[in-house]
């Protein structure tokens, strides 16, 4: 029984095999491709090769990719998408792709319309919902659009109305023209909610190629026996089915990758992750094992969205950052960086740029490479160079520290090397032999989530009551994910009370995890 | 003079308004999106200052009531103000001839804008608050003598309400309650006053204000170092850094319809062995550092990022986010016996005296020196 996990990111796509005891018999580190695909069958490939077991015993196959963000932000492969808000006459004085930018309001097609109906806050419709009002629409939508967005008015409070126009555009538009319901993508706050479900639509052909190339590079390795998941951007797992019609949540899945699989090599549940890669550091909090979300809204492609992402900070400092000396004696270091061209241009490895890898070898950190290549550097700039660095890393630690006491950091990442063993603000460090793919375990070892959101009035449904109904619905989501409905358990439970509503409204959101197995 | 105002001004307004609104006053964002949605489809609208409107015309207040959360949700449909503005000049039985903000805030601080530009009116550079306060009766309006119904409370149903009440404190019971029916979120117009009154009684000059701070805030990574933009930030606020540190924690309840809570800051660089702690009821009341109070209501507290000095407002703050807090005066208005009265820490329900910041700040950095 194993596990196969691949993570493609911007540099490089890395895979892993693990065993029953989650103990990583094989991993490798490979390019990334342009057309992504043929770098995963390569992944895949190698990372078999080397392993040398019989790949009928792989029972689980995770793929953590980035083709859904590079196509929007490339403009690529997506969709038209006809966009259907309810609330009318509420919220017209913003229309659908209000501030977006307007080449791919264009490429999407710019389809849109304001329904009546829609929720207040205590569940009330705003106006009555009229079947006949979306009939009339949808069919004139036909073979205008591949795709149909459904964005109602407090659909976490009633998803009713939503559900109401997706049988409607089933009926009428034909199985064939997938329907993006809003409450099944975001939460509260109608425009990033609109934003993501909206672009989850028009992701629909390029998930699809994602899971056909996915499920084609395993078949030809022989893997028929394994089910399969993409990563999503919480650090759980969802199923091919699920994922095909939520393409938006795996945006983001790769630095959620590197927290979790850094935590499961690291065994803590509670410590900031240094993900340390060619060009950039990214560093990120892990909270009871899993990352904690950024309070910020988050942009893609220039489009403001509210999904959930790991708050992540990120700095100009990575294993192939280039070193200068300056004519007045002063050094610098970043934020430009060699990339993954480091192995032929970097002194240590025979190259011309001096890198903070070099400095690394040079101070004796490590050894890879040539050293001898390295006697042109002196002593003092090597260890002015090391204080710049240090300076950085301590800098962006303590940016993301919650509390002024010294916290335990997980150190990863192909650049790892560079960094120095005590860093200011730091309890410990901990590292691992597998902290290169620390990514590609943390899809491996990937869960299955549920999360669910809905306002409540304390009032009418007391306090237990209404989160036990928000962990219920939690649980379903992730049972409809792929979970195990005994292994589920709840991560976090979040409380906003309303200001100036009455009865004590509160919003309540619910996280859970469970297993495939 | 009159000038126009654009998308950019828009933007540098909605900006520099959420860090008046002192915690309070609602997200920019959704406010900001309707003004600019409004001016896309009519063109710029215009701004009046305070002396060019004209002393016998009428002017009435376009703002949005209810609950900031939910308007992130459920927002208006844009042409409510043509029906309440008709209602108010039927009860007024003559025209309107522009419109104003009521406070300075993320939301409300826009909603003038929506006004005037959907019904080609101009907008006078004045308000009734130099801040953001959480009940209708709080307003310098009010302090003057006026009423602040005649009000009319708008839902995009197109149900209205017009709301005579006897004082202002039955505007602001009654207003909330109709709110609450209407959706938890209504626009209203109120605050009816000639050019003359309003140029009397109101903070003069507060749009230009909100934009000259949020231009600086928008250009703040342009200066040499942050910590450069920021002193300039104080300079032209007249305010002070009264800490700077990182929200480690936040509680919030709700009490008769609004959002109470401390926020608890851990001081870093030097303030790294102080805590702050800031007690707020939408917008920030009091401002504690080891438990010794720095500033007060009426006075404005704030917080802003310290990396980009973007405003922090209450509905936002996480913990982990590294801020500013900074303290304000308040306007002369307000630092009345009468004013504070009615917005001072007392009206809030803390045993503590207003003291004016300069003064509190004065004798803290003072007894720090010892």
């Amino acid at each position: 029984m194993y596990k196969l996990g691949i993570d493609v990111g911007g540099t490089n796509t890395d895979a892993v095999i693990l065993d029953s005891n989650l103990k990583v018999i094989s991993n490798i580190k490979t390019h990334t491709t342009k057309d992504i695909e043929s770098g995963i069958n390569n992944a895949i490939h190698q990372v078999i090769e080397q392993s040398q077991i019989d790949v009928q015993n792989i029972t689980e196959a995770m793929l953590g990719t980035t083709q859904a963000t590079n196509a929007i932000v490339e403009r690529q492969k997506l969709g038209k998408v006809g966009v259907i808000r309810i609330g009318y006459p509420a919220t017209a004085s913003i229309l659908p792709y209000t501030e977006w930018p307007s080449d791919i309001t264009k490429i999407l097609s710019n389809t849109f319309s304001l329904v009546h109906g829609g929720y207040e806050f205590n569940g009330d419709e705003i106006t009555p919902f009229q079947e006949d009002e979306v009939k009339d629409i949808l069919q004139s939508w036909q073979g205008k659009v591949d795709g149909i967005a459904v964005i109602g008015v407090f659909s976490s409070i009633n998803n009713d109305q939503e559900q109401k126009v997706k049988q409607l555009a089933e009926k009428i538009l034909g199985p064939d023209i997938p329907v993006s319901c809003s409450s099944t993508i975001g939460s509260i706050g109608l425009i990033g909610r609109e934003n993501a479900t909206i672009l989850n639509t028009a992701l629909f052909k390029v998930i699809k190629l994602v899971t056909d190339g996915f499920l084609n590079a395993l078949k030809q390795e022989g893997i028929t026996n394994a089910k399969q998941y993409l990563c999503q951007n919480d650090g759980t797992l969802m199923s091919m089915e699920y994922a095909k019609s939520h393409p938006i949540l795996t945006i983001g899945s790769g630095p959620t990758n590197s927290i979790r699989g850094a935590a499961y090599l690291s065994k803590q549940e509670n410590a900031l992750v240094l993900d340390i890669g060619g060009t950039t550091s990214d560093i990120g909090v892990l909270v009871n094992g899993f990352p904690r979300e950024s309070s910020k809204s988050v942009t893609v492609g220039g489009i403001q969205t509210n999904f959930r992402m790991p708050d992540i900070l990120s700095v100009g400092l990575g294993g192939g950052s280039i070193v200068r000396e300056n004519s007045d004696g002063t050094i610098t270091v970043g934020p430009d960086s060699v990339g993954y061209e480091i192995t032929e241009k970097a002194k240590v490895f025979g190259g011309d740029v001096l890198t903070t890898t070099d400095i690394a070898v040079k101070l004796g950190m490590c050894q890879i490479g040539d050293p001898s290549l390295l006697s042109s550097i002196s002593d003092d700039v090597a260890q002015h160079a090391m204080t710049i660095i240090t300076q950085i890393l301590e800098d962006a630690i303590d940016r993301m520290k919650t509390s002024s006491k010294d916290v335990p950091v997980i150190l990863v990442g192909g650049g790892a090397i560079i960094s120095p063993n005590h860093l200011k603000g730091v309890a410990q460090i901990y590292t691992d032999k597998f902290g290169g793919v620390a990514n590609a375990i943390g899809a491996t070892i990937a869960q299955i989530g549920g999360e669910y959101e809905k306002v409540y009035q304390y009032v009418d449904t007391p306090r237990t009551d209404a989160i036990k109904d928000a962990e219920l619905q939690a649980n379903q989501q992730a049972v409809n994910a792929g979970a195990v409905e005994d292994t589920i358990e709840t991560v976090s439970i979040e409380e906003i009370p309303l200001s100036y509503a009455p009865g004590d409204t509160t919003r309540v959101k619910v996280k859970v995890v469970g297993s495939n197995h | 003079m009159s000038r126009k105002l654009y998308a950019e001004d828009i933007n540098q307004i909605a900006t520099g308004a959420a860090l008046l609104g002192a915690g309070g006053g609602g997200n920019p964002y959704i406010g900001k999106l309707m003004a600019l949605s409004m001016i896309k489809k009519n063109g710029p609208v215009t701004l009046l200052s305070p002396e060019e409107a004209p002393d016998e015309e009428l002017f009435v207040s376009a703002s949005g009531i209810g609950a900031p959360a939910v308007s992130m949700e459920k927002f208006p449909n844009g042409s409510e103000f043509r029906r309440s503005f008709e209602m108010m000049e039927s009860y007024y039985g003559k025209k309107i001839y522009g419109t104003f903000p009521i406070e300075a805030g993320g939301i409300n601080s826009m909603m003038p804008i929506v006004a005037a530009s959907d019904m080609n009116m101009p907008i006078v550079d004045a308000d009734g608050m130099g801040r953001a306060f959480p009940e209708l009766q709080m307003s310098t309006f009010v302090l003057a003598g006026h009423s602040v119904t005649p009000m009319v409370l708008t839902d995009e149903r197109g149900n209205t309400s017009l709301i005579n009440t006897i004082d202002p404190v039955w505007a602001e019971k009654i207003g909330r309650n109709v709110t609450v029916q209407m959706g938890a979120t209504a626009t209203s117009a109120s605050d009816g006053l000639t050019g003359k009154e309003l140029r009397e009684a109101g903070v003069l000059g507060i749009m230009t204000k909100s934009q000259k701070i949020g231009t600086l805030i928008q250009h703040a990574n342009e200066f040499d170092s942050v910590d450069q933009a920021l002193l300039e930030l104080l300079k032209i606020t007249n305010g002070f850094r009264l800490f700077t540190g990182k929200i480690t924690d936040i509680e919030h309840t709700t009490k008769g319809g609004f959002n109470f809570g401390e926020t608890i800051i851990h001081g870093l660089n030097e303030d790294s062995e102080s805590t702050g702690q800031i007690s707020f009821q939408n917008e920030n009341i009091i401002f504690k550092v080891n438990d010794k109070v720095l500033a007060t209501a009426p006075d404005l507290i704030t917080m802003v990022d310290v990396d980009t000095l973007q405003p922090v407002t209450n509905e936002e703050i996480k913990y982990g986010k590294r801020v500013h807090v900074l303290g304000l005066p308040a306007n002369d208005k307000w630092r009345t016996p009468a004013g504070i009265k009615s917005v001072g820490p007392r009206y809030f329900k803390y045993d503590v005296d207003y003291v004016p910041i300069e003064t509190r700040y004065k004798n803290f950095v003072e007894e720090k020196g010892e």
